[in-house]
């Protein structure tokens, strides 16, 4: 076993399992369901957006979401295997054509928006916003 | 503030990862492959001035290993070892509570909650002022030139003597960076598992992966974490 394979072996009962994790790719519309601790109580908060990029691997893999609100682009970055993340939601499939769709940041309206990956459909994604 | 007990082991550095804790906060840890480590020598006041306990880790190649050193292991009943380390002892009560060809792994630092890591840290080669001591360099206008990253005026010739031909000892300056011995304190211990022989303790540790520590239990713990210790 070498390094590598001997820390995966440390963190690997903290990953979740596959029945956890959702097929996501990127370019899907998501919805991030999380946890946040208000006080005492703890609550489900909703983050929806595109996924503009994967990386990592193992327990290190982490998703990141963009979406626009009141006119502003905000992107989060998320860790998938964190307790914290309840469950990732597929809202649309996207069709992209690169690994990180950074290029979104610089579009504007309706150029903003992703074909849907069952090819024929129509456009579809964040439009106007 | 002594310490909860006077034990350390050794330990190999193997690679960092992330943790998440119960609360859902992930932390950056690095994993550390400790012990075992197996008691050569108990050190008394009596014989060596002191009162201390030698310890060996990890079997070193035999042909590589002198006759006297291979005798003193022997002695153990251990085959050669490849680094010999040391803790005090506060008595000589405490030290002979050790045998002779104990086992040291990382179950004896059980309730221990934080601890200092030692090691050696990764070589920088030779640096410049800016990257060795933090300073400032020089500014990159106002008609700097070709010294932007120097260390500027290094005093006068004042030696240790007064005034003198020469620079004070010790004047931070260029020159080589890392290789050297260096201790994080009170690192908090995320995991260990005697079984695998495996400490997980929060944030970095000085040297390379594969680097050689030394970890003992925190000497100096600052108030809050002396509590979470005293009531470990």
């Amino acid at each position: 076993m070498n390094r590598t394979e001997f820390v995966e072996s440390v963190v690997a009962d903290q990953l979740k399992g596959d029945d956890q994790l959702t097929d996501i790719a990127v370019g899907d519309t998501v919805d991030v369901h999380y946890l946040i601790v208000e006080g005492e109580k703890e609550r489900v908060q909703v983050f929806q957006g595109v996924l503009i990029g994967m990386k990592g691997r193992g327990i290190n893999r982490t998703i990141t979401v963009r979406r626009i609100v009141a006119n502003e682009g905000v992107e989060r970055i998320f860790p998938l295997h964190s307790p914290r993340i309840a469950k990732v939601e597929v809202v649309r499939r996207g069709d992209a054509r690169r690994a990180k769709l950074y290029y979104l940041r610089d579009r504007i309206g309706k150029a903003r928006r992703l074909r849907d990956r069952r090819r024929g459909l129509k456009w579809v994604g964040e439009g106007e916003g | 503030m002594p310490s909860a007990k006077n034990i350390a082991i050794s330990g190999r550095k193997v690679g960092m990862s992330r943790w998440f804790m119960e609360d859902g906060t992930n932390i950056p840890v690095t994993v550390i492959e400790a012990g075992p480590c197996v008691v050569t020598q108990v050190k008394t006041e009596d014989r060596d001035g002191y009162s201390g306990v030698q310890y060996g880790f990890e079997d070193a190649k035999v042909r590589t290993v002198p006759m006297p050193q291979i005798g003193h292991d022997a002695k153990a009943g251990t085959a050669p070892k490849k680094h010999h380390k040391e803790f005090r002892c506060d008595s000589d009560d405490e030290a002979t509570s050790f045998e002779v060809g104990q086992t040291l792994t990382v179950s004896d630092l059980e309730g221990i909650k934080f601890v200092d890591v030692t090691g050696t840290s990764k070589g920088k080669g030779f640096q410049g002022p800016m990257k060795r001591h933090n300073f400032a360099g020089l500014e990159a206008s106002h008609g700097v030139q070709r010294k932007h990253r120097s260390a500027g005026s290094i005093g006068g010739h004042a030696t240790n003597l007064g005034t003198g031909p020469k620079i004070k000892k010790g004047k931070r300056m260029a020159g080589h960076m890392g290789s050297e011995r260096v201790t994080v304190r009170s690192l908090d211990v995320i995991h260990a598992d005697a079984s695998k022989n495996l400490l997980v303790v929060k944030g970095p540790v000085p040297g390379p992966n594969g680097g050689d520590l030394y970890i003992c239990p925190s000497s100096r713990l600052y108030k809050p974490k002396a509590r979470v210790q005293s009531e470990a």
